[in-house]
């Protein structure tokens, strides 16, 4: 049933797809003959480039292409997103450069120097903290995932790439304070039972938190993949709230106004909510649920019949990734995908299956199933529940059909 | 320097004599006490019963003009929307297949419009505004949305006894929801 990879017809096929699909993906010998350097490369017959030539290291100039995807022709770009380019990464940790974006009233530029963190509110001593006063507290250092509550949304999911579908969702590990270490330093009153945040940003951005997430992990986070944040994370200070919305992880921090009630700020009503069918719009929706995506193969890439690895990342707000399953028959049947170590809390982690490509059209698809059961479901069950103009909290399965010429696209599309 | 003095002293104490929460009450001598001055002049929070409003006054024909000044280019010339979010409309609609989330259609609290409106508008120019320009530019887009007369003159205590029409439209998180 399946073709051997080097016999005629799939190889004389895949030849003369040309360079570009080569490139795309494959590998296998063809593209290896093709690509070929002579014997002694030109780069090995002289010194390379001196040691210290790049003061901070970038990639390959060969990766130039290895960039965020920021969407052409919106209306303005103060407030709006750029996503990671999922499908070409390996392993869980987002490089830092690479890390999505969502920002409402642009990147502050702040001199760490001249940021402070204010608490008040229900506390027995309000503070002011400065950045030093910050690290000189008991760090932790966790690996978790971020991910903006709308990513997709529930109509026109018409991107190409896995990046387009749901490129919104990064992986760092992340260095901090508890954010419960913080609140205790000022002492809480017994009321207190939200922790309103607030961004030195141009949206001055504010989330109300609960308490028992901020008495639990919650940290106010200062490094990211062991460097200072960078800017458009929150330099150089931020809320990390594992597994909840990505706009809750309020960046740039500067104020946190201990309250018993939330703030019912426009980012809490107007805009971050779930509209139902019935007119009504849920609030508070905090968690972001169990989901996946294979990253390759997937959109816009091209494969040829023979050995591929299946392999995409998964993740759940409630915990860890149980179990991930594959399908690579349009659903008919399901395959347990093996997991990467280490599988952790909150955290993107990696699923892969061998997987022999017969050259017949077909849809590729993953579910993840997280640590409390729950199965991450397909986008027709989540729309007869909650409708088409929910927006936020999309979690669906997302196929990826394989057409007859090795073309990879949007099954959704 | 008193003042921390005291606090270091009051931890001590803590760590001392409260054995039983001395888990709960480590405290490490970081930072400074912020002042009530401080505190003032940073805390701009408005709660959704407007319990914080600070004073001043704005009428919807203060409004229209600083609207058309500082909100019209991106919100369009009566809140109809453009580069930014309509403002205006959509009454009715949300259990629609179409629904038009607005300041009158869907906003539940008219306090948290000011809070908003002082915050993170103008988008290029936020926190420019005084505190009579966003009463007054609430008290026009609360207008145009037909929820306070032409005449209406908005302070802290008008703007709190305004109440939205979605007030009572958003409802607990049930998920999950899908199995």
């Amino acid at each position: 049933m399946t073709r051997d990879p080097d016999d005629p017809p799939a190889r004389r096929r895949f030849l003369v797809q040309g360079a570009a699909a080569a490139a795309a993906l494959v590998g296998g010998r063809a593209q290896a003959e093709e690509a070929a350097p002579p014997a002694i490369p030109a780069w090995m017959k002289a010194p390379g480039a001196d040691v210290g030539s790049q003061t901070y290291g970038t990639p390959s100039r060969f990766e130039a292409d290895v960039i965020r995807n920021v969407p052409k022709g919106l209306k303005q770009y103060t407030s709006a997103s750029s996503r990671t380019p999922l499908q070409d990464l390996d392993g869980i940790l987002t490089p830092n450069g690479l890390f999505y974006e969502r920002h409402h009233g642009g990147i502050p530029d702040i001199d760490p120097a001249r940021h402070r963190l204010m608490i008040h509110g229900l506390v027995e001593t309000p503070l002011i903290l400065t950045m030093d006063d910050i690290r000189r507290f008991p760090s932790e250092s966790h690996i978790h995932f971020l991910e903006c509550s709308g990513n997709p949304g529930f109509e026109a999911i018409k991107g190409k790439t896995a990046s387009d579908l749901v490129g919104l969702v990064s992986c760092a590990e992340w260095t901090g304070v508890r954010l419960a270490t913080v609140l205790r330093e000022a002492g809480l009153k017994p009321e207190a039972q939200w922790v309103v945040a607030e961004g030195a940003d141009a949206a001055a951005l504010t989330r109300s938190i609960p308490i028992a997430k901020c008495l639990d992990d919650a940290l106010l986070v200062y490094s990211q993949n062991g460097e200072r944040l960078r800017p458009q994370q929150g330099y150089p200070l931020r809320v990390l709230l594992p597994g909840f919305e990505g706009n809750m992880n309020v960046k740039w921090l500067r104020r946190l106004n201990v309250t018993a009630e939330p703030a019912y700020s426009r980012e809490e009503t107007a805009k971050y909510t779930d509209s139902m069918p019935d007119g009504t719009a849920r609030q508070f929706t905090f968690v972001m649920e169990a989901k996946s995506i294979i990253t390759r193969p997937s959109g816009t890439q091209r494969i040829a019949p023979g050995f591929h690895e299946i392999t995409g990342i998964a993740w759940s707000g409630r915990g860890k990734i149980r179990g991930v399953q594959v399908t690579t028959d349009g659903g008919r049947s399901w395959q347990e995908a093996a997991l990467q170590e280490p599988v952790l809390t909150r955290a993107l982690t990696r699923f892969r299956l061998p997987w022999t490509w017969d050259g017949q059209p077909t849809t590729l698809m993953s579910r993840a199933i997280d640590e409390t059961g729950y199965v991450q479901p397909s986008l027709s069950d989540l729309t007869a529940v909650r409708g088409l103009k929910s927006f936020y909290h999309n979690n669906a399965t997302v196929p990826w059909r394989i057409a007859e010429s090795g073309e990879v696209t949007n099954g959704y599309a | 320097m008193a003042m921390r003095n005291a606090r270091a002293l009051a931890a001590a104490f803590l760590l001392l004599g409260l054995a039983g929460a001395a888990s709960a009450a480590e405290r490490y001598g970081l930072g400074r006490p912020a002042t009530a001055a401080e505190i003032a002049a940073w805390d701009i929070d408005i709660d959704r019963d407007g319990r914080k409003l600070p004073p001043g006054s704005g009428s919807v024909a203060q409004g229209h003009a600083v609207f058309e000044a500082q909100c019209a280019a991106c919100h369009g010339a009566r809140g109809e929307g453009g580069v930014g979010d309509p403002l205006v409309g959509g009454q009715g609609s949300l259990a629609s297949a179409k629904p038009l989330k607005t300041v009158g259609s869907f906003w539940p609290y008219a306090p948290t419009l000011f809070d908003y409106i002082r915050r993170a508008m103008p988008m290029n120019a936020p926190e420019s505004l005084s505190a009579d320009e966003v009463y007054a530019v609430s008290a026009y887009i609360l207008n145009l949305n037909g929820l306070v007369p032409d005449g209406a003159v908005l302070d802290a205590h008008a703007l709190a006894a305004v109440r939205m029409p979605n007030r009572d439209g958003f409802v607990p998180d049930p998920r999950p929801d899908v199995r």
